[in-house]
């Protein structure tokens, strides 16, 4: 290759001769990048989703191979993103899928200065079992003028805001059935 | 008009649509302390002082009402200005800053006054003591307060008299109209100008902004978010803007609104099936009190009552019956009896005061933060340390899991990680894609999510965590006697299980959220809703997602096949209605304003239009009900507003509210100006302040606490952080805790551009890096040169992006109506360089509560 031809294949030169002069097509390519295909050709199955940060609700295109996320795209047929994510929603495959995500229970014992393992099976015996003793202990019947009360005012909860509808609803259902009133969520915050 | 909201930045995507208005000739202005990115996208930015905007809105409202640039016809037929109210009625203005009910002693009001004159009694509706509108305006204020005020009420907000006696001429000195107008009169451009720092040309510039775009061919709208929320009078904010927007015929019609720009995925959605307190789904209120006795109790002051509210007890009914099943019968009032009674103030802060006590022996927090999430941090996590046990379900080990190894209080030596009693159980969550659910956005609208993967090792869904609890709870009562066992005993809980962990089918509990007929068919809209016993249904007002058996909110056609409306995409409640009274929209003859601002009209049989109409398909415009009629039947053919008693928008709230029937400038809780207007009310009377050793507020005008902090959020990063700190990508964004100071601040306090500096309250003192910007302007208020800084509040020391948490600097400090904490305004000292490490912190705190005199 000559001289002359060598510079003429710099990016830069095809940009500025060229018919690319904002260098987002044909300058840009080079013998490296005629090999590169995106990720998500090689995806299994795309899955829609709803971006799980703020309550515009973007769309997301979930890219899945091998049973794991690779790639989360805006929806470009949501009339509300129109294919278009933030940095939080670009981001949110890395936030399920990060390495030091923690997906195994952990439990401190009272005055306990480090985590231990549990299983989950035996963590919602011991949480069932806190539920109720708690319960338990703390019911009230009636008020001082014997007004129903049916209650617990032991057990509180705080969280639901960037619950599923559907999760919410069993929240709410069981711990009214419990007697349980101090459910609380963010939508205050 | 954006104020009160950082949209560009918080709501990117969003924004998109703001900048396409602007593109095709839209003028965008941006109220607000700081310049931001969305200040720079707008055609206007006016900078303002934190807590001053019923200052302005006042302002603007008074403008409107003094030049007559109000929608004439919009507001006689529309809105309840003609309405006339109790000659026992007393203004702020005759009463140095409180409302006619106001008890000293208990910091309540008692609504009574406030009332409609009712057309059907003679005289103003009080002659007899509570009788008239009185009776059925509003439920006593102690007892109105207690229960977290206007939610109790539900969607409808409270019952009011149907038929006020009217002056549609608005002469008459004690209608609405009038009332507004006196109420407002003093709120001038000089007053703006002092108060909120905003110079006399640049109010008129905004005055005549809107009026200039409003009114039939036109529509202005309003977008905000919890920079009016998180304020001791929140509430209120929004009611100025209502009444604003009102006035100027901007609500219920296209381009036109006040906007709600919400932070959370599903944050509408849990408050719609609320994890609160005080409601049931669909805004039903919980039972207490005097709705505390029987079902028939529960739904008297709302049954039959003119509006779609009047169904009340069909919904009451069938939501009893979807949780309790073929327990609930008629007999036994449907279960109603089951259900727990409130007593008082149970919202999450008066919860963890007591926690703090160690009187609440058990917490689940799920996907909250609230070690570093919620105001005063110290207090909350002192609650945690009081817990017997905790349960936190998330997707990392964040703060308000560790807090009994790292919290700030361990590293000041207050506590010993071996002292702390609680015991903790971290289960982790299963993420977004790892289950399917829907979620409501800011606009109502439910999208249903497909799960793509399976959550890895014990990760797990809330779905499965709360179906499995349930279950095995279940499992041991079942034998159980205990009379307060048997509604765990009733209850309906047989959900379909699928795949290796046994998740719970989410679409069948969307099914019966949305709900079953006589036959087990699912139901296509709440008016098929019956209080016999007939249908069930867990949320009224989704009621419909599943129409026609098609999962409706996993619809998605894309935009381009489909009209601006988008009708097609997902589903918003009700009935798929995408904007609420949109009869509004026309006029009173059914008639669109205008062409170019048309939504739904009358043909001459029904209502057509873009949407789905938000009012009975067939009634006239010109109907006028019959005296006996009840509930939707009751309302007439221009009663745009179908929720309330009395069809109308209301201007002057006559119930409903706790803290006044008009929006009054009160200064916030902690501000360095007594009020201008009414010197012997500085801040809302009625706001909770939980004053205490631990939850200390600073003196009015303090010198110690001398300048205005507000907090705000990053575009990278998401609430109390346990979503966005721990991801790479958003840490390398917005690595660490900083905050942003004017040059002459700067100056002042000797800060330094990428320096430390430490920001202390009588609550805590907390370390940040220092931008030094423009951005951040003095303003000049009453004469003097006021500072305001600017602290993002998401971090925390556990994940990647760390540094102090700015709620450690914030009191417990709630709107009387809602408990929401007043983050956007505090007062604060900024000093050069780092807090101290250690013992020291708690003695530089202590340091300045005794100078400030509160030690
Ligand atoms: S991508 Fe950004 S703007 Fe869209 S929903 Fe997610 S956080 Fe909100």
């Amino acid at each position: 290759m000559g001289v002359r031809e060598f510079i003429e294949l710099w990016p830069v030169v095809r940009q500025l001769r060229g018919s690319d002069p904002t260098a987002r097509g044909d300058a840009a390519r080079s013998a490296g990048s005629e090999h590169l295909r995106p990720r998500i050709a090689e995806a299994d199955r795309v899955v829609r989703s709803i971006c799980p940060y703020c309550a515009v609700g973007c769309g997301q295109r979930v890219f899945v191979k091998d049973e794991k996320v690779i790639q989360i795209e805006g929806d470009p047929d949501s009339p509300i993103s129109l294919g278009k994510l933030c940095p939080k929603g670009a981001a949110s495959q890395q936030y399920v899928s990060r390495p030091d995500r923690v997906t195994t229970v952990r439990y401190r014992r009272p005055g306990g200065t480090e985590w231990e393992e549990l299983d989950l099976a035996t963590a919602m015996e011991m949480i069932a079992d806190r539920v109720l003793d708690t319960r338990r202990r703390t019911w009230q019947d009636t008020d001082e003028n014997g007004q129903p009360l049916r209650r617990t005012m032991g057990i509180a909860h705080l969280g639901g805001a960037t619950l599923d509808n559907e999760e919410n609803y069993l929240i709410k259902k069981l711990y009214t059935a419990l007697g349980a009133i101090q459910v609380e969520n963010q939508a205050r915050l | 008009m954006i104020q009160g909201s950082n949209f560009a930045e918080c709501h990117p995507v969003g924004f998109q649509f703001v900048m396409e208005a602007k593109l095709r000739g839209a003028k965008v202005i941006h109220i607000d302390p700081r310049f931001t990115r969305t200040s720079a996208l707008a055609d206007l930015h006016v900078p303002i002082r934190a807590g001053s905007d019923i200052a302005l809105l006042g302002g603007l409202i008074n403008y409107v009402l003094s030049e007559g640039k109000e929608f004439r016809e919009y507001v006689v037929s529309y809105t309840n200005a003609s309405s006339l109210i109790s000659e026992d009625y007393v203004d702020t203005e005759d009463l140095d800053g409180v409302f006619s009910g106001w008890d000293d002693k208990s910091h309540t009001y008692d609504p009574v006054s406030w009332a409609y004159q009712d057309s059907e009694s003679d005289g103003d509706g009080q002659g007899d003591g509570d009788g008239g509108g009185g009776e059925r305006s509003a439920h006593g204020g102690e007892h109105q307060r207690e229960t977290a005020g206007g939610d109790k009420y539900g969607s409808g907000g409270a019952s009011v008299a149907e038929k006020p006696r009217r002056d549609p001429t608005l002469q008459d000195p004690r209608c609405v109209f009038q009332i507004l107008k006196r109420h407002y009169a003093r709120y001038t451009a000089e007053f703006v100008e002092e108060v909120a720092g905003i110079p006399q040309d640049t109010f008129f510039e905004l005055a005549r902004a809107i009026t200039e775009n409003s009114g039939r061919d036109r529509t202005t709208n309003w977008s905000y978010a919890v920079g009016w929320t998180q304020h001791s009078v929140g509430v209120q904010y929004i009611r100025a803007a209502s009444i604003l927007q009102t006035l100027l015929g901007n609500i219920g019609r296209p381009g036109g609104g006040i906007m709600a720009l919400r932070g959370h995925a599903s944050i509408q959605g849990s408050t719609d099936i609320p994890t609160l307190f005080n409601l049931l789904p669909g805004y039903l209120p919980m039972p207490a009190g005097e709705r505390g006795g029987s079902l028939e109790d529960y739904i008297e002051p709302d049954a039959g009552k003119a509006g779609f509210w009047g169904d009340m007890p069909n919904y009451m009914t069938s939501l009893l019956k979807a949780w309790f099943g073929d327990a609930a019968t008629a007999e036994n009032e449907y279960g109603f009896d089951w259900l727990p009674r409130l007593s008082g103030d149970h919202n999450n802060y008066a919860t963890v005061l007591d926690m703090a006590e160690g009187k609440v022996p058990g917490y689940i927090v799920a996907g909250e933060n609230p070690a570093v999430g919620s105001a005063n941090g110290r207090l909350q996590r002192k609650a945690l340390e009081k817990a017997e046990w905790l349960v936190v379900r998330d997707l990392s080990c964040i703060e308000t899991a560790t807090f009994w190894k790292d919290s700030p209080e361990i590293e000041t030596g207050e506590v010993r990680t071996e002292d702390i009693a609680t015991e903790v159980f971290y289960v982790p969550a299963a993420s977004h894609v790892e289950k399917d659910g829907t979620f409501t956005n800011t606009q109502r609208l439910l999208q249903y999510r497909h799960k793509a993967v399976e959550p890895p090792d014990d990760a797990r869904s809330d779905l499965w965590f709360f179906y499995h609890l349930g279950r095995i709870i279940k499992e041991r009562l079942a034998d159980s006697d205990d009379p307060r066992d048997a509604p765990i005993k009733a209850l309906t809980w047989d959900y379909a299980t699928e795949g290796p962990s046994a998740e719970p089918v989410a679409s069948d509990v969307l099914k019966e959220i949305n709900g079953y007929g006589p036959d087990g068919e699912l139901l296509t809209a709440y008016t098929q809703l019956r209080g016999d016993g007939s249908t069930r249904c867990g949320c009224w007002i989704y009621c419909g997602v599943f129409a026609d058996g098609v999962n409706q909110a996993a619809r998605r056609k894309p935009a381009r096949e489909q009209d601006w409306v988008a009708a097609e995409w997902g589903w918003a409640w009700p009935a798929n209605r995408r904007q609420l009274y949109n009869r509004a929209s026309a006029d009173p003859d059914g008639k669109p304003w205008s062409e170019r601002k048309a939504l739904i009209w009358w043909d001459g049989e029904k209502w057509t239009g873009h949407d789905v109409p938000d009012f009975p398909p067939t009634t006239a415009p010109d109907y006028v009900p019959p005296p006996d009629a009840r509930a939707g039947k009751a309302l007439a053919g221009d009663d745009p507003f179908i929720m309330q008693t009395d069809g109308k928008a209301w201007l002057f709230a006559p119930a409903g509210l706790v803290d006044g029937p008009l929006p009054t400038h009160y200064e916030p809780a902690e501000t360095p100006f007594h009020n201008l207007l009414h010197p012997q009310h500085t801040s809302n009377p009625a706001a909770k302040l939980y004053e205490g050793p631990g939850n200390r507020h600073h003196p009015v005008g303090s010198t110690v606490f001398p300048f205005v902090l507000t907090t705000y959020r990053l575009t990278e990063h998401h609430t109390g952080g346990g979503m966005s700190r721990f991801v790479p990508y958003l840490a390398e964004l917005q690595p660490e805790a900083f905050c942003e100071v004017s040059p002459e601040l700067a100056r002042e306090r000797g800060l330094t551009h990428l320096g430390w500096a430490t920001v202390v309250t009588a609550r805590s003192a907390i370390e940040l890096k220092v931008l030094v910007t423009e951005r951040m302007q003095p303003l000049r208020i009453e004469g003097r040169e006021t500072h305001q800084i600017g602290v993002p509040w998401h971090f925390g020391h556990n994940g990647l992006a760390i540094g102090d948490s700015a709620n450690d600097l914030l009191s417990v400090t709630l709107d009387p109506n809602v408990d929401i904490q007043e983050s956007k305004v505090l007062t604060c000292d900024i000093r050069p360089g780092r807090r101290p490490h250690g013992a020291g912190l708690r003695t530089l705190v202590e340091d300045y509560q005794r100078r400030a005199g509160l030690a």
